[in-house]
């Protein structure tokens, strides 16, 4: 079946995915589909504790136990034992622990690597790990970040003297501007908002496989990865084995959410022992271990201040953060916050800004990306801190945000915080949502619910947001001290017969690239969709890119495609003028045909095209045989995506239980490409934001031990928890690259969190509620409610 | 070892195993049903869910050898000539993304839908109560089951 038959453009249209045949059927290759013989499989001894001396260690009883080959721990493992990197330092005297794959004496958090064992089977290897005798003197944990940066707390790492990692300033407009703007304010609201810890919980678990294959010396490395090409440079850096004989695949991957942007332990430890024994080792994760050992997300102390005029005019901003690293620092753990950093104004006009941020080491799992990154936590505050100040002036929440938002005819606009945001049209977004959402008619029931005092009260929670998406100009991530590029890769090659490689630096992990790609291809082309074949994910196949995480794969990967696809037909244009007996500039390109302007009839197709590149029998003189070009583009800026998402929630004030009434989004990302894949992306997005608001938080003890340690609790929502969304979009084209697209992968869960938030709080505003702690759960709701009528506001 | 005789997807599989093999080891290692996938260990997540004497069950929570003598079909065997109207409405609606959750999700639908082939969206979502999935936020499975019912009626 050919989707482009009747030649209409591919890109804006629904196409269904073509990643689907294999996975609705079962042949997906997931990581640990892979069986390889002779292969060892790896169980890892974690650490029950949150912090403790390893005071005994002896592996050799894991020897014993059948199908054992090896046990290891740090001693044993030696100089094998490499240490987990770090890409983003985010300042020059950043405090940067050790982070060795196998702990080194001393564990500190639960889940970190003590020893491990490799067997013929799986179930083997974790029987054996009952063999190695350990014994750990306990030390004190230290939890809680304001306390670990407290005088005379435990240290996670003694070594170092402090648990502070850092602290970062930013005050682009000077650092007495705040003080000033404040100074002239009427109203000043400060909050505290706690931006609780989540675990990113793909559903795949991650898994390795690293093999010696081929005949080269090469070490070929399957993981469950969104990071192949990240991940083979760091692997590289941190084993020793040279780049060049090492291969990142990463097969199909069930899901990632940042979770999967990581340079692991055990990818560190399957690839060093693979290449020290010769043979191919494997590990996959139970769902328990990933509960302690993949890194968590968001863990903010949110404290933000906003100065506004009493007709509601805001002022200036101040944020203050302490963002918990965990205990060790992993790829881009501290610069994390920084992500939020210019985000917190959001979308409003001000005139003074003050960000600071204090990273702390706590004896927990590390932190680091999680759907947003940084950027969820910023739209909470800002958009929590909105609707307070609204309270606190008298103003209805959305005329307040109306009032200070950045107008459609303001763009390109420069913020407070320094970026320039490229297009938007909040105002457009915000009356379609209006219209959906029933806003007015929802306020009179509101209105009417309180007058009668309903038991079951109504609240709407407003968000609306912006993010920061195309991770990202090179020079720019440069200034941030992050190490790597932000640049991304395509090739294209028509083959002989006229079918389409595209080679993409992108990873996709379920978002449906092999099906948007053909479509972008598609139209430059002029080839169909069905005849484009997407390739990605394997370091020997695609050997330059970025890969996918921050919104950025379509931003920066797909003009990247457009660009080489523009290649490709310039040189074909070349080849058909040639052998059409005509000047390159007289031929016009459609739907995939060179025709001589002025005679139709003479005309070539690009199939044809290939053919003669590859046979080379009648090239121009000088040009080059085959029909193929690439294209690496490093992007010239941010682009920043929009939204207005409205929530009602039903709050039942006797039991606390919230109900979700209805949720409306209109999101604009600019052009779409495949709307049906957009959607889906802001579904699963508004999935995850809502599962912060409502249901979600890892929680530890005062000892470090994870409460929330696996699926039976910690509460991953399910289809009955969550309602049918409403969902919309305008198009307000990105000016920072060609195809005017923004970025959609975050957009749901960035926004939705606050609205959900916004809503419970309006709804118990008359009883003097005036925050709501996340995850609001029903016995949370209830005792805040109860709080604030027994007179605390 | 024990012996166990398990029909797979239409074949029957003599074969030795651990008594403490789970079902969906069995399936995965033994016979190479590699399409049934493991999400948790908490029996809470649902991505191996296959049917077991047409029901839907949780490989994961069936030992091997309590299969002696059953009939299982995976995600692989669901298909006949043409796709189960589970899975056709499933890439209609655009019901997966990394596809991980989809062999038990779809399996679970299945069973749902022979249950009660007339749905309400409620009836669904309580249905599907068992299984999890992380990229869709549930929006376009549940609209996929009720397309699927839709098409199966009168059919199947």
């Amino acid at each position: 079946m050919t989707e482009l038959a009747d030649h209409v453009a591919a890109i804006g249209r629904p196409i269904k995915r073509k990643e689907d045949a294999r996975l609705l059927t079962g042949k997906t290759q997931w990581t640990d589909n892979i069986q390889l013989p002779g292969a060892l499989h790896m169980a890892i001894l974690r650490s029950p504790m949150g912090h403790a001396k390893i005071t005994k260690l002896d592996v050799s009883g894991a020897l014993k136990y059948p199908g054992v080959e090896a046990a290891y721990s740090a001693t044993e493992l030696g100089d094998l034992n490499g240490s987990v990197p770090c890409v983003w330092p985010v300042t020059d005297d950043m405090v940067a622990p050790d982070f060795p794959a196998l702990a080194k004496g001393e564990v500190r958090h639960m889940g970190d690597c003590v020893a491990l064992v490799l067997a013929h089977t799986a179930a083997q290897a974790a029987d054996a790990l009952e063999g190695i005798v350990v014994e750990y003197a306990t030390l004190p944990a230290v939890i809680d970040m304001e306390a670990a940066i407290a005088d005379g707390s435990p240290l996670v790492h003694s070594d170092k003297g402090t648990n502070k990692c850092y602290t970062y300033h930013l005050q682009p407009q000077g650092d007495s501007a705040y003080a000033e703007a404040k100074a002239k304010a009427d109203v000043v609201v400060k909050r505290r908002f706690i931006n609780q810890r989540l675990i990113p919980a793909f559903m795949e678990p991650r898994a390795v496989v690293a093999a010696p294959m081929g005949t080269s010396g090469e070490l070929t490395i399957w993981s469950a990865t969104q990071v192949p090409h990240v991940l083979r440079v760091l692997l590289t850096l941190v084993t020793g084995v040279p780049e060049n004989k090492l291969r990142v695949v990463a097969p199909d991957v069930g899901g990632g959410f940042g979770g999967k942007l990581q340079c692991y332990r055990e990818e560190i430890l399957c690839v060093a022992l693979a290449n020290k024994l010769g043979r191919p080792i494997k590990w996959t994760e139970t769902r328990s271990e990933d509960m302690v050992a993949t890194h968590h997300g968001r863990d903010q102390i949110q404290d933000i201040e906003i100065a506004a005029t009493k007709d509601g005019k805001l002022l200036g901003l101040k944020v203050d953060l302490i963002a918990n690293m965990g205990a060790y620092l992993q790829i881009i753990t501290p610069g994390i916050p920084l992500l939020g950093m210019f985000m917190y104004p959001g979308i409003y006009k001000m005139d003074a800004y003050d960000f600071t941020c204090i990273g702390v080491f706590t004896n927990t799992t590390p932190t680091d990306a999680y759907r947003g990154a940084g950027r969820p936590e910023s739209t909470y505050a800002i958009e929590r801190i909105m609707d307070e100040l609204a309270n606190e002036i008298g103003m209805e929440p959305m005329e307040l945000r109306k009032k200070n938002w950045i107008k459609h005819e303001e763009f390109p606009y420069t913020t407070v915080a320094g970026l320039t945001y490229d297009s938007g049209n909040y105002e457009a977004a915000t009356e379609k949502a209006l219209a959906l959402f029933k806003y007015d008619e929802l306020r009179k029931e509101q209105e009417k619910r309180r007058a009668s005092g309903d038991k079951v009260q109504l609240g709407i929670g407003i968000s609306t947001f912006t993010e920061m998406c195309g991770l990202a100009p090179s020079r720019t991530l440069g200034a941030l001290k992050y190490v790597a590029g932000g640049w991304e890769h395509c090739t294209i090659r028509v083959l002989p017969t006229g079918k389409v490689e595209l080679v993409t630096g992108t990873s996709p992990h379920g978002q449906g690239h092999e099906t948007a790609w053909s479509q972008i291809a598609s139209d430059t082309l002029g080839i169909p969709v069905d005849d484009i074949e997407v390739i990605h994910g394997d370091t020997r196949t695609s050997p330059y890119g970025m890969d996918t995480y921050g919104s950025r794969s379509l931003a920066v990967g797909g003009q990247a495609i457009l660009r080489a696809g523009e290649k490709v037909v310039e040189k074909a244009r070349l080849i058909a003028a040639h052998q059409l007996e005509c000047s390159p500039a007289d031929l016009e390109f459609d739907h995939g045909t060179f025709r001589v302007k002025g005679d139709p009839s003479k005309e070539k197709a690009i199939q044809a095209v290939a053919f003669e590149a590859f046979t080379a029998h009648d090239l121009p003189d000088g040009l080059e045989p085959t029909l193929q070009a690439e294209s690496t583009v490093d992007p010239q800026d941010f682009s920043y995506p929009h939204g207005t998402h409205l929530c009602a929630m039903e709050v039942d004030t006797e039991t606390g239980k919230s109900v979700m009434r209805s949720y409306v989004c209109v999101d604009d990302i600019g052009i779409q490409i495949n709307p049906l894949i957009v959607e889906g992306q802001v579904h699963g997005g508004l999935a995850q934001g809502i599962a912060q608001a409502l249901y979600e938080g890892a929680v530890y003890d005062s000892d470090g031990q994870l409460l929330t340690a696996s699926f039976a609790d910690y509460l991953v929502p399910g289809a009955p928890d969550l309602p049918s969304f409403t969902t919309d979009h305008t198009v307000t084209p990105s000016t920072t690259n060609p195809l005017g697209t923004k970025g959609v992968g975050e957009a749901g869960a960035i926004a939705s969190t606050p609205a959900v938030i916004n809503a419970i709080v309006d709804a118990l505003r008359p009883f003097g509620v005036n925050d709501m702690p996340m995850p609001a759960h029903p016995m949370t709701v209830w005792r805040t409610l109860n709080a604030a009528r027994q007179g605390g506001k | 070892m024990t012996k166990v005789s398990i029909t797979v997807d239409g074949v029957l599989h003599e074969s030795e195993v651990e008594p403490r093999t789970l079902l969906v080891h069995y399936l995965r290692e033994q016979i190479g049903k590699v399409g049934t996938v493991v999400g948790c260990d908490t029996s809470s997540c649902g991505a191996c869910t296959i049917l077991l004497d047409g029901r839907s069950a949780k490989s994961c929570s069936v030992l091997a050898v309590q299969a002696d003598g059953s009939s299982v079909t995976t995600i692989e065997g669901l298909a006949g000539e043409e796709w189960h109207p589970v899975q056709a409405a499933f890439k209609e609606c655009h019901g997966l993304q990394c596809g991980y959750c989809t062999p038990g999700m779809v399996m679970s639908a299945v069973d749902l839908l022979g249950e009660n082939p007339n749905p309400t969206e409620a009836e669904i979502r309580e249905g599907l109560e068992g299984n999890l999935c992380r990229c869709t936020g549930y929006h376009n499975i549940v609209k996929s089951v009720a397309l699927a019912a839709q098409n199966m009626k009168g059919g199947k």
